[in-house]
């Protein structure tokens, strides 16, 4: 059996990775270039920087992926690519190289969200899985909870006033002096804290009972932090010792800034990233749980970058079983950006004769469900 | 000999389809979609009104930097997927001389003038010796001001040509010294056609690299890596 065999392309930020999907559920290969040690040295994502590096980096990813799954260009059915949302400079190395590739192979083409391509990792990892279900988006870019209707069609039913929920854990993380990546520190961190150490706030606002808030929580770590920084700076100004200082910085990132170890009142850094993960995951949890309840649906998905969270996992499992809900998500390789996942979008853009021509552009800020 | 040529470094996006004596096809526009939307389906259009296909082609040639950084990377992805699929080289050939070799023949020298912003251009000083190019200063990039006095110390005859010539057209001729001329339209801006032509010999010359080895040079860092080096420098110094 052959199938639909798509090579799929993306490079929305600073992972440059291809990958040879079948029907859109079997990977028959998948290969991630990480850019993570380069952006390291400025404590976050350079645009310019991820850019040069997919340049350089796409064809031999591209022909990694074609080899490792024992084909040719002329054995695929399509060329999938992420086309938005991203970084304009890093989506347009994947979408010159797709288009150029497709015309040249004379290959259908097809654009991916890349966020639909992020709920498609479900389907990599759950055969059974298949529309209608409940999706919980989280990624640094997004936060939304969704009715994934059918394959190409989401309905929105909750969405963030302010901070995405990864932008959030990433500045918090940045400000404690974890550095870049901050979500997976982050989360490594919070396993040795107590999330019950510091009751940060949890936003409700007024008749959307499924949105979000993350500023308010945000401001309560910094302000926690900020007392803290002032009480040290009493005590040097006293010649007193402060509790203990840490080393306020998390290699030469910038943006770092100044978070002992433990503080005045003996909590611990991790105390403080567990507690602030458990305001987040709190609400994300609850929330969906509730509108699953509310539309009756009995599936409930996680997808995006912030999936990979352990906290939110575990306690998406044991809220949603609790309430009777099967919850999904994808095996961490597929949380994290990868070409599979749009692969497997793009079948059933495929399936559905939705294909691009070759003026597709990239659309940094394309919305979810918007076609081109 | 058939060489695509293509070209998305500035504000011109241009492809052509040149054998050694011919230019078989050639299609620029300099209007206001973007490069992302126009190249490859110029490139369609220009294979198939010269009914190319791929097995006819030697090699795909790019102008590989400097330029707009997005715009080197649309012709560089789109080279390297058109490479990658047909397995054919790719000719990289430095965007300005690919400027000068629109003038070839003229007398005097040439100095074609991409705006670089913060004061910077990139640029070159070029003459032929009959129909050779010959790169007398390579391409670089400057202060505006700094290559005009090098130009003034040679004491010859320069043409200004390139998409940064209505951006510094005063101070040029404010400091230029030396008697000097404009190109006129159709020559000022990127042609693939040219670029086809120099490509021809660097093909020759079996100055080609694959699809994964094709890397734009940019002539310059970008803004973090520099302010990073500053900061260090700083650093070591106090």
């Amino acid at each position: 059996m052959k199938g639909t065999v798509i090579l799929a392309i993306e490079s929305s930020c600073d992972e440059t990775a291809a990958a040879v999907v079948r029907n859109g559920r079997e990977v028959l290969s998948n290969v991630i270039s990480s850019q993570i040690a380069l952006h390291t040295l400025y404590g976050g994502v350079v645009p310019e920087i991820a850019s040069r590096k997919h340049i350089e980096k796409i064809v031999p990813v591209v022909t990694e992926a074609l080899n490792n799954a024992k084909m040719t260009i002329d054995d695929v059915d399509a060329v999938a690519v992420t086309y938005g949302p991203g970084l304009v400079g890093c989506l347009l190395v994947g979408v010159g190289t797709a288009k150029a590739m497709a015309f040249a192979a004379k290959k259908p083409l097809i654009g991916v969200h890349h966020i639909e391509g992020h709920v498609a990792a479900n389907y990599i990892c759950h055969p059974d899985l298949e529309p209608p279900f409940l999706c919980l988006i989280v990624s640094g870019g997004h936060t939304h909870i969704a009715v994934v209707e059918d394959y190409r069609t989401y309905r929105i039913i909750g969405r963030t006033h302010d901070d995405a929920a990864g932008e959030a854990f990433d500045k918090i993380a940045r400000a404690i002096g974890l550095g870049y990546p901050g979500g997976p520190k982050l989360d490594k961190l919070a396993k040795e804290g107590n999330p019950d150490a510091i009751a940060f706030p949890r936003a409700h606002i007024e008749d959307c009972p499924y949105d979000f808030s993350f500023s308010g929580v945000k401001s309560a770590v910094l302000n926690y932090l900020n007392i803290e920084k002032m009480k040290a700076r009493d005590c040097a100004a006293k010649g007193e010792t402060y509790v203990r200082h840490g080393v306020p910085t998390g290699g030469d990132a910038e943006g770092t800034e100044f978070c002992p170890d433990v503080f005045s009142d003996g909590l611990t850094k991790a105390d403080l990233a567990a507690s602030f993960q458990e305001a987040i995951v709190d609400v994300l949890v609850t929330r969906t749980v509730a509108a699953a309840d509310a539309l009756g649906m009995d599936r409930i998905a996680i997808a995006g970058g912030v999936a990979c969270n352990s906290a939110l996992r575990a306690k998406m499992l044991t809220v949603g079983e609790a309430a009777g809900k099967k919850v999904y998500y994808p095996d961490p390789i597929f949380c994290t950006d990868n070409a599979a996942m749009i692969g497997s979008a793009a079948y059933y853009e495929y399936l559905a004769g939705h294909i691009a021509d070759l003026t597709l552009n990239a659309v940094p800020n394309l919305k979810l469900g918007e076609q081109a | 000999m058939k060489i695509l040529a293509i070209d998305s470094s500035g504000l011109v996006a241009s492809v052509a389809i040149v054998t050694e004596d011919t230019v078989l096809g050639s299609y620029s526009v300099n209007f206001k979609k973007t490069h992302s939307q126009t190249l490859l389906p110029m490139v369609e259009e220009v294979m198939k009104m010269t009914e190319t296909e791929a097995e006819d082609l030697d090699a795909v040639a790019v102008t590989n930097g400097p330029g707009s950084y997005t715009g080197l990377r649309i012709g560089s992805s789109t080279a390297k997927g058109l490479a990658m699929v047909w397995n054919k080289p790719v000719i990289p050939v430095p965007t300005v001389d690919a400027l000068a070799a629109n003038l070839a023949g003229r007398t005097g020298i040439i100095c074609p003038i991409m705006d670089a912003r913060r004061g910077q251009v990139y640029t070159g000083i070029y003459r032929y010796e009959g129909n050779q190019l010959v790169a007398v200063k390579p391409q670089v990039c400057m202060l505006l001001s700094d290559v005009i006095a090098e130009i003034n110390a040679m004491g010859e005859v320069v043409t200004f040509l390139g998409d940064g010539v209505p951006v510094h057209k005063d101070t040029i001729a404010e400091l230029v010294k030396v008697p000097f001329t404009w190109a006129p339209m159709h020559l000022a801006v990127q042609n693939a056609a040219a670029l086809g032509w120099l490509a021809c010999g660097y093909f020759r010359e079996g100055k080609t690299v694959t699809a994964a080895e094709l890397v734009p040079d940019y002539l310059r860092q970008s803004q973090a890596e520099r302010e990073r080096e500053e900061r260090l420098e700083n650093h070591t110094t106090e």
